[in-house]
Parts: structure tokens; sequence; C-alpha cells
């Protein structure tokens, strides 16, 4: 068992990282931090979690959130998707294996992955609405956020949910209002069977190589960590009993990155097309400082005079 | 004016005056182009970080993000009704292609010099240009911009898509601002050419070196386009 954060004091203390620690701030530059916080992650062991959805109701309840009652869509998935209030839901999958003829429930916590080079936080317009802190956790700052949902465009893993109600967007924290005071997300906390297990990144690593050789022994032997370095790696990991073919955990992106459109229209777009604008108007100031107005002249009116009958 | 002579668009006096565009076109015209004014504004605000001031004029981001989309469908609807009106003068003839081939010229402002270049009806081929590119481009502006109108059409389209559009959106906004420029640099260099929309009228000398052909028309008593 991976020991848990040991409850922490009641009494208070001050956060322990904060605007300093900033490493990247959305259509806006920060001071380079005067120094590193460990890099934390949440490893999530697909292979030990029984669906119980103790973590989904632990997220909503920490974060003071409800969502609507839904319907039964078929599946165990409830609600069927990622919503404004519901920012962790376990997608349920269920897979015939064809090598062992038998039936597997995969099933994966989905939320946001916290990636070391996000591209929500590329996307947005909105000066420090998306924020990255040294220790990997990327947040949403609502006050800053305009509601626009180019964060929904520029995430790999289709995370970020707009609010109807209030415009803004949402999606997991990694609870960093709890790990600034020394707990674990809510969701770790709440597991009931260590599936999700948090700490810093070099332990959810070393952890999970234990992991992975037990589910090696016990005959899964393309199980692996889920940490894609397309997007330099994430802060929310997955140790997967089939790491070769993550789609088949509710379609888990093989090789996510950020998409190369979106790269295209948040780096040269954005270069080249400020540069074409202010060519434009230079040229126009240009063409006058050189060729002059184009005047009508006094024979251009006496020539019209002319054309036109008495 | 009373004077009014060879039907009712062209008005003696010194120097002689020619109606060029109704008041109707004239609202018409200031209402799209304050349409796309305020889309620039608020539209660059978005599109780069160091022009996210802009969004101050529209009451901060929220606000910015919230009306942008519906200013464009006031300009599509707007523009939609230039376009009725000025459609078929802005069709592309052979001596277009000669005035573009010998835009040297006309950016010399040697093009009287040119009796090819002095026969142009209501619209020379810059002003075509300009025309058939706002018209393409608002048509990739709207279409682009429903898309990735979330508020609305974020159920309908899938993330993919929105990507596709958002690159459409940026470009074809960017070419559109340039366009413009175009477009505004022509009305201040070319001289005269502003009371065309305020007033709605130009002076016979602008229309005879300008737009001669259009000129001619309308003495010979065809009705001002």
């Amino acid at each position: 068992m991976f020991p848990p954060l040991p409850n922490p004091s009641t009494a208070a203390s001050a956060p322990r990282f904060g605007e300093e620690d900033l490493v990247r701030r959305s259509a806006s530059s920060v001071p380079p931090p005067a120094r590193q916080l460990t890099q934390v992650a949440k490893l999530i062991d697909v292979s030990k979690c029984i669906g119980c959805k103790a973590c989904q109701s632990a997220c909503l309840e920490w974060n003071d959130l409800r969502d609507d009652i839904g319907i039964n869509h078929g599946s165990h998935d409830n609600p069927p998707d990622l919503t404004p209030n519901s920012l962790t839901v376990m997608r349920f999958t269920e897979w015939m294996n064809p090598e062992t003829s038998s039936l597997e429930w995969l099933i994966r916590k989905d939320g946001c992955m916290h990636c070391e080079d996000p591209g929500c936080l590329k996307a947005c317009p909105a000066p420090g609405a998306i924020v990255q802190y040294s220790n990997g956790i990327v947040d949403f700052v609502h006050e800053n956020c305009i509601g626009c949902g180019y964060c929904v465009t520029g995430c790999p893993f289709n995370i970020p949910r707009i609010s109807k109600v209030d415009n803004k967007a949402y999606k997991c924290t990694l609870c960093s209002d709890r790990i600034a005071v020394g707990q674990g997300p809510a969701c770790a906390k709440a597991c009931p069977t260590q599936a999700i297990v948090f700490g810093t990144k070099d332990e959810m690593k070393q952890w999970a190589d234990g992991r992975i050789k037990d589910l090696k022994a016990r005959g899964f032997k393309n199980a692996g960590l889920y940490d894609p370095p397309g997007v330099g790696g994430t802060h929310v990991m997955y140790v997967l009993h089939h790491a070769d073919q993550p789609e088949l955990y509710a379609g888990l992106p093989k090789n996510p990155r950020i998409s190369p459109i979106v790269q295209l229209w948040k780096g040269l777009t954005k270069y080249a097309g400020l540069t074409a604008i202010a060519a434009f108007a230079a040229m126009g100031v240009l063409h006058h400082a050189v060729m002059g107005p184009n005047r009508v002249t006094e024979s251009d009116e006496q020539n019209a005079k002319r054309l036109v009958p008495p | 004016m009373s004077h009014d002579i060879v039907g009712s668009s062209i008005h003696r006096g010194d120097p002689v005056t020619v109606d060029r565009y109704t008041a109707g076109a004239r609202i018409n015209h200031w209402t799209t182009a304050t349409c796309l004014v305020l889309l620039a504004l608020s539209g660059l605000s978005l599109f780069h970080p160091s022009l996210f001031f802009l969004s101050s004029l529209f009451g901060g981001g929220e606000w910015t993000r919230a009306i942008h989309p519906w200013i464009g469908v006031l300009l599509f609807f707007s523009f939609a009704g230039l376009f009725l009106r000025f459609w078929h003068l802005n069709l592309w003839k052979g001596a277009d292609t000669t005035w573009m081939v010998r835009l040297n010229k006309v950016l010399g402002n040697r093009d009287h010099e040119d009796p090819e270049l002095v026969e142009i009806g209501k619209y020379n081929a810059g002003q075509k240009v300009v025309f058939w590119a706002m018209s393409i481009l608002i048509i990739l502006l709207i279409g682009s911009g429903l898309a990735i109108w979330n508020r609305y059409f974020s159920d309908y389209i899938t993330i993919e898509q929105r990507r596709l559009a958002m690159i459409v959106h940026s470009i074809s906004a960017i070419v559109i601002i340039c366009v413009w420029i175009v477009h505004l640099y022509a009305a201040i260099w070319v001289r005269g050419t502003i009371p065309a929309m305020t007033r709605g009228r130009v002076t016979g000398g602008w229309a005879w070196k300008h737009h001669r052909k259009w000129l001619k028309e309308l003495v010979a008593g065809k009705p001002p386009g």
C-alpha cells in the first residue's frame, strides 16, 4: 500500500505555493519563479478501480458542486460526460479481450490530465485565466475567464466544459486548494482501493513501476504507464493493463499532443497576421508619402462641364 | 439642388456634381463599416494578447466575447444589403483585367495618360476586387464564426471542426482587415472620394477623371447604378 498523506494539522497554515510559483500564465508572461516546487502527480491505477464513483462524489463534495439528475444512458457512466459541475467522470468500457476471450471491464476516471505543455493555456486569449504552477498544476482562474471556449479548442483530451450559467470554463483543479495546504486531492482521499494515489511525480512513477511489474506477473504483458510525451508528460498519469492500446479506455488518445492547427493558430498566424496588417498600413502611408494624393484637376471639372449639356 | 439636369443624378453648378450613392446605400454602407470596425477591434483583442486591452472598449473580455458574434450577424445582413445593391456593377469585364495588368500606372497617378484606363464604369477593377474579397471573406467569417459561437452551437460542432473553424476565422479576419485598409486608403488617396459616401455626391471632375464611362452613361440618361 502506498502510504497516504497524513491528516493535516487543524492549525491554520499559509498556502505552500501561490502566484509567485507560476511558470505559465495565459496571454501574458510571468517572471521566472525564484524556486522550483517539487513536481506532483496523481496516479490512477485503472487495474485497481472498482468503479464505485467515490472519487466523483468526493469531487462534487469538496468543490461544493451538484450536477443535474440525469437519465440512464445504458451504461454506468453517470453523468454520461464531463460537465461544468462534474469535473471527473468514470468511463466504463466493456471489452472482449481477443487473446483470452474474456470480458474485461475497463474503468477510467476521466478528467484534466494537467499536461506539462497545456493546450488550453496555449489557446486561452484572456490574461491570467489559465495558470500553471511549477509543481505541474494547471488551474483555471475564473475571475479572468471570459468564456470564449478557446481552452476547449486547445485541449487534446476534450476536458474543459463551459457553463451555460456563468459562461466560465471548468475542469479539475487537481484540488490545488488542498495541495496548497499539504493535502492530497479529494478523489485520492476518497478512493477505497488506492486506485488513485497522489504524491510527487517521481514517487508516482516509482509506485507505477511496482504496479506494472505486478500486472505483468499476472499476465498483462502490455501493462504500462500513461504519461504521454506529446504533451510533455502529464501530472495525472494512468497505469493501464493494456498500455499499448490506450484507446480501449473510452478513447484515451494514444499520442496526445496540441493539435498542429492550434499550433498554427497560436503561432505563425498570430505573428504573421499582425505583421500583414502593419505592412498594409505601412504601404498606404509610404505610397501616399511617395506618390502623393490623386487629385481632380480643374481641367477635369471643365471636361465634365462640357460633357453635361447646358 | 434645384437646377437639376439630365434625369436627376447630375446637378449643374460650379463644379458640376453627380449623385453616386442614395441615402439608403450610405446608411447601409456605414452600418456595415461600423460593424466591421467593431468586429476588427473586438476580434483583434482576442487574437493577440498584446491587443487584449481593446476588449475594455466593449466592457471587458466577457462582454467582448458575448457581443462580437452578434455584431457579426448584423454585419452579415448589412453586407448582404450592399451585395444585393452592387453585385451586378461589380461583374468582372475584360477592361478590368487590363486595369489590373496596368496597376502600376494607376498607383503612379498616371492612369489618366492611358486611354484604356480612363473609360471606367461605376467601379474600377480595384474596387471590384475589394467587393468580391469582402463578399467571400464575409461568407467564410460568418460560417466559421457560427461554428465557434459556443453559446449556441457548441453541441453541434466537434472539437476538430472547431479547430478548423478557428484557423479559417483567424486568417479570414486578417485578410479582411488588410482588404479594409486598401479600401480605406484608396478613399483617402483618391481625393474627392469620401463625399460619395458622406453626402452621396461627387464632383463632375471626379467622375470624369475616375469613372468616365459611368459619367457618360449618366449623361446619356441611364439610371444611376
